[in-house]
C-alpha cells in the first residue's frame, strides 16, 4: 500500500477494531490509520504488523470503531442563555459522548440572524469549545416570521442550514418566498412543524393518558398539518427541506409521499421520540415534557420501522437545557425539553439491542445522513475523510447517573435508566478529547 | 360513633382515585356514615385529631370546599390554619415547592391542597413529609367531591353497583367528571358522559364511559343525573356557541328529566349556573340532591382526615 511504503512517524493507527462503516452499512474486524488529522486508510489490512514504523498504535481490543456522531439539532446556550448551557459544556458532554460535530440552533439570543453571530460561534467554538459547532442560521431576522434572513450572506459565512428553531415560521407566503430565495443559494431549509394555533395551551401527547392527567393535550394534527403545507411548498418551489422532528406515522406518510415524488426533502427525529413513549411521563414526569411531545406506543413503534426502513434520514438529540427552576414545577407549568446530546449513543443502542435496527444502519443516521444532508466531509470512512471517530463498547452497561453528565443543566429524561454503550473514545481531527 | 370502627383505608395521602380500591373507597365511605351521625348532634365535636395541625392550603379560590375542610378538621379536634395563597402571582410554581417546604418546616401532620395545575399535588406531597389531600388540581381530580357524591347516591339509593349514572356537560375541564368516573366504575356503576363533542375529553370512551351527544338519549333509564358547571368564558364561542344553545341542548330542563328514571336524582357538585346547565326549578326540587350533597361534603372529609390521620406517626 502506497500510505504504508513512507514512513509515517506521525501517523495513529487504531487496530483490531469492529469497524463500523455507515455510508457502506457494513462492519467487520479492522482498523483505521490517521494522520495530520484526515483518515489515509481504513480496512480489514490495517493491522500491528503492516505499519511504518514510529506509528503509534492504539488496539481498540475488539470494540466497535466508527465516524463520530453529527447531531444536527442542540441548543448550545451562547449568546444569550449561558446559565442554561455554554460552548464548553457541551462540547464537553458532546465529546463524551461520542459526537464530533454539533450543530448549534439559531435561537439564541440574539438569534443567529447576521454573519457576525455565525463568525462570533465559530471563534467560541475554536477557543471554548472541544468538538466541531457548526450554525444553523435563523431563517427570518430576528426569527420574526416576517422577513428573509441573509441566507446568502449567511452560508459564506458557514451556515450549514436555515431553521426558525423550536418554532414554525407561520406564514404560508414567508416560508413560500424563503424556500423560494434559499433554493437560488441551495441552502437547506430544517423546520419543525408545529400549529401553536392548534396545538393551543396542550402539554403533552393528545388521547387517553393526557385526558387522565387531565393535561391539555396537542393533537398529531399539529405536527402534520403544517408539515403537509411545508411539503406543497416544496414542491411549488423546488428547495431543499428537511423536516427536523417527525414523530407520528401521519407525517411519515407525508415524508414517504414527497421522497416518491422525488422532492429534495428529509426528515428526522429525536431519539426521545424513539424510545420513549407518553406512559414514560407517569405521575408528572417534567423532565420528559417535550416539544414536540412524546407520543403513543403505536407512534413510536412506526418511527422506530421507518428508521429501519431508512424513511427517517437522521436521528437528534435536540438537546434542550433547562435549569432546575422552569422543570420544578407542576407539569403544565413547567418548561419543555431535555438534554440528550451526551446520552445519544447510548440511548440509540436500545434500539439495536432490541433488534429493531442493524448497527450500521443506526450510526448511519447519526453520521453518515447527518453528514449528507448538511454537506459535510466528515461521518464517513473514506480516505482523506476529517479522522473524527470514536470508539465504543456498545454493550457495556450503566446505570445513567445524570449529575455526572457534563451539560450545565441535568434535565435528561433517561435519569437511572439502565443503559448499553460506553464511549472509551472520542477523536476529532486526530485528536484525542476523550478516553 | 364506632370509634372502634377499624379504616381498612391503606393510603397515605388522598391524591386521587386513581390507585384507591374498592375496599379503600368503602372504608371511607362506612367512615363518613358515622360522621353524618357526629355532624347531626349537638355536640359535633371529636378528639380524633386532637394535637394535629391541618393546613389548608388553596392556591384556588374556594368556598365551600375549604370551608367544608376545615369544618371537618375542627369537628375531629385538629387546629386548622387556613392559607389562600394569590395565584396571580408570575412566579405560581415556586411558590408552590417554596411553601411546601416551609409548610413542612412548621411540622403540620395533615395538608389540604387545592391548585390550578393538574398534578401539582402530586409534586407538593413528594415535598412534604405529612399527609397531603388533594381539593382539586387543575382538571385532574377532586376525590372528597366524588367520594361525597358516592355516598350521597348509596344513601339514597342503598347502592352504587348497577345504577346508570349520567355525567353531563364540561367533561373537558372537570375534574368533578374524572375522580367520578373512576369512583362510580370501580364500584360497579354504568357510566354515561353527556356533552358535546368540544367538551369531552380525547379517548374517555376508554375509561370504561359510554359516549352520548344527545343528552335526550343519554338520559334514558338513567338513576342518577349529574350536572356538572359550566364557566362562563367557555360558553361564548370557544367550547360553545352561546348559553341560549348549550341549555337548549345540555341544559337540564323537565322535559329532559321525564327521559330519565322516573325517581332519578339529580346532583350537582356546585356553584350552579342556574338557567345555563340546569333549570331553578329542578335544582331546588324533589328529585335534587344538592342540598344534601353539601352536608356530605363535610362527613366525607371528616372520613378522609380521620382515616389518614389514623395512620400518622404517634411518636
Amino acid at each position: 500500500m502506497k500510505t504504508m511504503a513512507t514512513l509515517h512517524s506521525n501517523a495513529t493507527a487504531l487496530i483490531n477494531a469492529n469497524l463500523v462503516n455507515p455510508g457502506s452499512e457494513t462492519q467487520g474486524k479492522g482498523g483505521v490509520l490517521v494522520e495530520a488529522g484526515h483518515i489515509v486508510d481504513f480496512g480489514p489490512h490495517i493491522e500491528a504488523t503492516h505499519l511504518a514504523s514510529g506509528t503509534k498504535i492504539i488496539d481498540c481490543s475488539g470494540d466497535c470503531l466508527s465516524p463520530g456522531l453529527i447531531d444536527a439539532q442542540v441548543f448550545v446556550g451562547e449568546p444569550g442563555a449561558e446559565y442554561r448551557e455554554t460552548i464548553a459544556t457541551v462540547t464537553r458532554a458532546a465529546a463524551a459522548g461520542g459526537v464530533t460535530t454539533i450543530v448549534a440552533t439559531p435561537d439564541s439570543d440574539p438569534p443567529v440572524d447576521n454573519p457576525a453571530i455565525v463568525d462570533f460561534l465559530k471563534r467560541l467554538a475554536r477557543d471554548k469549545g472541544r468538538v466541531r459547532v457548526l450554525a444553523a442560521a435563523a431563517l427570518t431576522k430576528g426569527l420574526n416570521g416576517a422577513e428573509i434572513s441573509e441566507i446568502g450572506l449567511l452560508q459564506e459565512a458557514g451556515a450549514v442550514a436555515f431553521s426558525h428553531g423550536p418554532h414554525s415560521l407561520k406564514s404560508a407566503l414567508v416560508m413560500r418566498r424563503a424556500l423560494t430565495y434559499a433554493r437560488d443559494f441551495d441552502a437547506l431549509i430544517m423546520h419543525t412543524t408545529h400549529d401553536a394555533t392548534l396545538a393551543a395551551d396542550g402539554v403533552m401527547n393528545e388521547g387517553e393518558r393526557a385526558s387522565r392527567l387531565g393535561l391539555a393535550g396537542i393533537p398529531l394534527e399539529a405536527e402534520s398539518i403544517m408539515l403537509e403545507r411545508d411539503l406543497r411548498l416544496v414542491a411549488l418551489t423546488g428547495a431543499r427541506y428537511h423536516a427536523s422532528i417527525v414523530t407520528c406515522r401521519q407525517s411519515l406518510d407525508l415524508i414517504r409521499k414527497a421522497k416518491a415524488e422525488g422532492l429534495q426533502v428529509t426528515c428526522g427525529t429525536t431519539i426521545n421520540h424513539l424510545t420513549l413513549n407518553e406512559n414514560d411521563i407517569g405521575d408528572y414526569r417534567t423532565f420528559l415534557k417535550l416539544m414536540p411531545p412524546l407520543r403513543a406506543e403505536p407512534e413510536r413503534r412506526a418511527l422506530v420501522e421507518a428508521l429501519a426502513e431508512g424513511v427517517i434520514d437522521i436521528i437528534v438529540s435536540d438537546h434542550n437545557p433547562q435549569d432546575v427552576e422552569v422543570k420544578r414545577l407542576p407539569f403544565g407549568e413547567a418548561a419543555f425539553g431535555a438534554i440528550g446530546v451526551e446520552t445519544l449513543l447510548a440511548a440509540a443502542l436500545r434500539l439495536v439491542h432490541s433488534g429493531d435496527v442493524s448497527l450500521p444502519r443506526l450510526l448511519a443516521a447519526l453520521t453518515y445522513r447527518p453528514a449528507q444532508i448538511l454537506r459535510l466531509p466528515q461521518g464517513c470512512l473514506a480516505k482523506g475523510a476529517p479522522a473524527d471517530l470514536i470508539r465504543f463498547d456498545p454493550d457495556e452497561p450503566f446505570v445513567l447517573d445524570a449529575t455526572q453528565l457534563h451539560s450545565r443543566a441535568k434535565n435528561t429524561p433517561f435519569d437511572e435508566a439502565r443503559l448499553s454503550g460506553r464511549v472509551k473514545m472520542t477523536m476529532v481531527a486526530g485528536n484525542i478529547l476523550h478516553g | 360513633m364506632h370509634t372502634s370502627h377499624p379504616p381498612t383505608f391503606t393510603q397515605r395521602h388522598l391524591l386521587g382515585i386513581e390507585g384507591l380500591s374498592v375496599s379503600d373507597i368503602t372504608a371511607l365511605l362506612d367512615l363518613s356514615e358515622a360522621a353524618i351521625e357526629v355532624s347531626r348532634q349537638i355536640e359535633k365535636k371529636r378528639n380524633v385529631l386532637r394535637g394535629r395541625t391541618q393546613i389548608n392550603l388553596f392556591f384556588e379560590a374556594s368556598t365551600r370546599t375549604q370551608s367544608s375542610f376545615e369544618l371537618a378538621g375542627k369537628r375531629l379536634g385538629a387546629d386548622v390554619m387556613n392559607m389562600s395563597v394569590a395565584t396571580s402571582s408570575v412566579k405560581k410554581g415556586e411558590t408552590l415547592i417554596d411553601t411546601a417546604a416551609t409548610l413542612n418546616a412548621m411540622r403540620p401532620d395533615i395538608i389540604v391542597v387545592r391548585h390550578a395545575e393538574a398534578g401539582a399535588v402530586h409534586l407538593l406531597a413528594r415535598k412534604v413529609d405529612c399527609a397531603v389531600i388533594n381539593a382539586g388540581d387543575g382538571t385532574h381530580e377532586h376525590p372528597t367531591q366524588a367520594l361525597l357524591d358516592a355516598l350521597t347516591i348509596r344513601r339514597n339509593k342503598g347502592r352504587i353497583s348497577g345504577l346508570k349514572v349520567a355525567i353531563c356537560g364540561d367533561i373537558l375541564h372537570s375534574r368533578v367528571a374524572r375522580s367520578n368516573i373512576l369512583l362510580l366504575t370501580a364500584m360497579g356503576a354504568r357510566v354515561r358522559v353527556i356533552g358535546p363533542s368540544t367538551l369531552l375529553p380525547a379517548g374517555i370512551e376508554r375509561m370504561g364511559v359510554e359516549v352520548f351527544h344527545n343528552m335526550r338519549a343519554g338520559l334514558q333509564g338513567a338513576d342518577i343525573v349529574m350536572m356538572l358547571r359550566l364557566q362562563r368564558e367557555r360558553m361564548n364561542g370557544a367550547f360553545v356557541p352561546s348559553t341560549k344553545e348549550y341549555f337548549h341542548y345540555f341544559g337540564l330542563d323537565e322535559d329532559k328529566l321525564a327521559l330519565a328514571s322516573p325517581d332519578a336524582l339529580v346532583m350537582h357538585p356546585g356553584p350552579m349556573n342556574r338557567g345555563v346547565e340546569i333549570a331553578s326549578t329542578i335544582a331546588d326540587g324533589a328529585q335534587s340532591l344538592i342540598r344534601e350533597q353539601v352536608e356530605m361534603g363535610v362527613a366525607v372529609r371528616m372520613a378522609v382526615l380521620e382515616a389518614l390521620g389514623a395512620r400518622l406517626a404517634n411518636d
